[in-house]
């Protein structure tokens, strides 16, 4: 079992666990994920590392609720246990030799996105910020962007914090404007990193995308977290868990990695719904 | 005086049409009376042919001599010494191709059932002997192993019964590697896996779960740890595909992926947690005991119906025959000499919203004849040009073999491997590093568990010798 040693809602859906695995937290660089189950009968969900802290042994997820299982991960307190906790597993962002880098995070991929830029911050790198979020309410870790960029865009789609608009309309102007940078590395709702692709296309900037696909074991195995590259024209079958979960940005197939990522819409739809009767029913 | 029948017992098993709907064992085990019975056609051969073809080298005519007199701890007794895993071994080995296939009772009839046998005295075993096993008098000496499958629960069992103090590390939350996530409950009960394991830790084995070795510890941390030998047991790596159109469409598994599901996540279960694709028509793509345990279990998640679809014939198809028999018994259709070309997948024009849009809804295939051997002595598959057609499916399930685990080679300097990065052995198991042993499908690709477990075996053997010095 492994203990829940602090927890923090960051916004309605958002939350913020730090919990005791000290092998993994010895171990974790920014980039790399971790695979947890809430239960004994519980499914096996890949969540990327959001921070470490060696000296206590504890690593920080943060996840949003989205389906079944992320539900019965929010209900948990501080001092509670979850079943299993693995990692870390893929490899890790390089970042080596990069001196000038565009961070955009969407959604809550900017918790993944955040231990990147204070890795670069403390590297010494200039880092630009673009996180995005589809309204105030759903912000988060702006204080920590801050503090390890040296610049930063926070944009929301309806316009009720920052500036108005996606993550793309920033990126476009620094990069129409001459910025240049060695890497953009995106982390965030596959539709937003395919159009943050196309935007520094045309600047031919290499882009860096974090993929999140459906995964069980984690440790190359099963083949499910498999996704197509396309690689000087040829296509190339590349496993999420064990090659990546970065990749290059304009070599991967995102209208087949979002079709693959629908696979089992259905049944979450009705697991979260049997999720929330069941603690409904609990608190009747 | 001999039971001289040329056939032997036949083992009791679910009635096909049943048990091709639920996940409860299919074969039901001798009585004790029939495993007497069945004991009394071993002949106690002096030269003992079948312990020469078994690769754990269990003193089968000994275990067998206990039966006859009933005395069937004894008989446990006998086997353990040379097993870690009896009741594993008498239901997944393949006893037609080892130890039944010299037996001089196979000459003229059929040979011993020494599988049923072997399984018969294991479960008795578990059922009526609870007593602990002695934990043996440590030596002092730390060994870890990592991967809790065959190879590593044999070579850990052989290793603490002589007093070593072993860890395995296992990446998954729950310890038997292939035993639990591959092979399904219907053929190998996890309960069983489980008492195994427990038998295991009673002898002070410690298992250490959500480790991975190459990412939470490495090889050369577990040296720094105090460890004096590593035997690496981790197994099959990554499925392989065919790299035809489609294979990443929706309702496309490897059978690694499918079986997990079904087995380790225990998705037949009512309300699973753990989604999996249910129904419709299923075809699994391979010729293995692999291809075989994902097809019955689709017909047992309820498939109407289930293909395996091979391109050689029936003699050449590899899995073991009484798996292929009680495929067909349950109602398994075989399309023989035929490959496929292409997964179709549905896609509606007018509305790409379609909920069915990127799901599987047919697949291209093409019939094959068989031309000149190959350099194995196979006769290789060639096509038979403009014999397409196409089956209606809506999942396809990929059983075409693995390819070995890049982590542990990634992040263990001087581990050598081979071109299908297969590790390295010399015959006693030893990798090119110092103290570093390994065996199993890591090394040889996907095997059976009894030639793992063999190899975890000679591996013990060889870490023993060398600690022991």
């Amino acid at each position: 079992m492994y203990k829940i040693i602090d927890k923090k809602v960051l916004n309605p859906t958002v939350i913020q666990l730090s919990i005791e695995a000290p092998l993994v937290a010895n171990k974790a660089k920014p980039g790399q994920f971790i695979i947890l189950r809430v239960d004994s009968e519980g499914e096996r969900i890949p969540l990327t590392v959001a921070g470490v802290n060696k000296e206590n042994g504890t690593v920080k997820i943060i996840f949003q609720v989205v389906g079944s299982t992320t539900k019965r991960l929010a209900q948990k307190e501080k001092g509670d246990s979850i079943q299993d906790f693995v990692g870390p597993l893929g490899t890790a962002t390089h970042l080596d030799g990069l001196k000038k880098v565009c961070i955009v995070g969407g959604g809550v991929g900017c918790a993944i996105a955040m231990p990147i830029a204070e890795a670069l911050h403390e590297m010494g790198a200039d880092v630009t910020s673009i996180i995005g979020f589809r309204n105030r309410d759903l912000l988060i870790l702006e204080d920590e962007f801050n503090k390890y960029s040296n610049t930063l865009h926070v944009m929301t789609d309806d316009g009720s914090y920052g500036k108005h608009g996606n993550v793309t309309v920033p990126l476009k102007e620094m990069l129409e404007s001459g910025e240049k940078f060695d890497m953009i590395i995106t982390i965030g709702p596959l539709i937003m990193m395919k159009f943050v692709v196309e935007t520094a296309r045309p600047y031919e900037v290499p882009v860096t995308a974090s993929m999140n696909p459906i995964m069980i074991d984690g440790t190359g195995m099963c083949g499910g977290c498999r996704l197509t590259l396309n690689v000087d024209g040829k296509k190339v079958t590349k496993f999420a868990c064990v090659d990546g979960p970065d990749f290059n940005g304009y070599e991967i197939d995102f209208d087949e990695a979002m079709s693959r990522g629908r696979m089992y819409s259905d049944f979450e739809r009705h697991a979260y719904e049997e999720t929330c009767n069941l603690f409904n029913k609990e608190v009747l | 005086m001999p039971n001289m029948s040329l056939k032997r017992n036949e083992m009791p098993t679910q009635d096909a049409k049943i048990r091709a709907r639920n996940f409860d064992e299919v074969a039901l085990g001798y009585s004790k009376e029939t495993a007497i019975d069945e004991a009394m056609r071993c002949l106690d051969c002096k030269n003992m042919p079948c312990v020469g073809a078994c690769p754990v080298k269990i003193r089968i005519p000994e275990f067998i001599s206990k039966i006859k007199e009933g005395d069937f701890e004894a008989a446990y007794q006998i086997i353990s010494k040379t097993s870690s895993l009896p009741a594993v071994c008498g239901r997944v080995c393949p006893q037609e191709t080892q130890c039944e296939s010299k037996c001089v009772r196979g000459i003229k009839g059929e040979s011993v059932g020494i599988g049923r046998l072997e399984r018969f005295v294991a479960d008795w075993h578990n059922t009526f002997c609870t007593e602990a096993p002695a934990k043996p008098e440590s030596n002092g000496h730390k060994v870890a192993v990592v991967g809790s499958g065959p190879s590593g629960l044999t070579c850990a069992g052989d290793l603490a019964k002589k007093g070593y103090d072993v860890t395995i590390y296992e990446a998954l939350h729950t310890a038997g590697g292939v035993l639990v996530y591959g092979i399904p409950e219907f053929r190998l009960p996890k309960s069983i896996v489980a008492k195994e394991v427990e038998t295991l830790e009673k002898l002070g084995v410690k298992i250490e779960t959500n480790v991975v070795i190459g990412k939470t510890l490495t090889v050369d941390e577990l040296f720094e740890m105090g460890f004096e030998a590593v035997f690496i047991g981790s197994g099959a790596g990554l499925p392989n595909f065919m790299g035809i159109p489609g294979e990443s469409l929706n309702g496309v598994y490897s059978a690694n992926e499918f079986l997990t599901r079904s087995n380790l996540m225990k998705s037949y279960e009512e309300n699973p947690q753990t989604p999996i694709m249910k129904g419709g028509h299923v075809a699994v793509v391979g010729g293995g005991n692999v291809a075989m345990d994902a097809a019955r279990t689709a017909l047992r998640l309820g498939a109407e119906k289930v293909y395996i679809v091979y391109r050689r014939s029936m003699d050449e198809l590899p899995a073991r025959r009484e798996e292929v028999e009680h495929a067909e018994e349950e109602g398994i259709e075989f399309c023989l000499l035929c490959n496929p070309t292409e997964i179709i997948g549905y896609n509606n024009p007018d509305n790409p919203r379609d909920a069915k849009n990127g799901f599987v809804c047919g697949m291209k295939c093409i019939r094959m004849e068989l031309g000149e051997p190959d350099e194995k002595g196979r006769r290789r598959p060639v096509e038979i040009a403009g014999s397409e057609f196409t089956i209606d499916v809506d999942t396809v399930i990929m059983s075409i073999g693995t390819s070995p685990n890049p982590l542990i080679k990634s992040t263990t300097d001087g581990l050598d491997v081979n071109s299908r990065g297969g590790i390295i052995i010399n015959e006693d198991g030893l990798t090119s590093r110092n103290a570093v042993y390994a065996g199993g499908d890591a090394v040889t690709g996907a095997a059976t568990v009894i030639s793992a477990m063999g190899a975890g075996k000679t591996a013990a053997k060889a870490i023993d010798e060398a600690l022991s010095k």
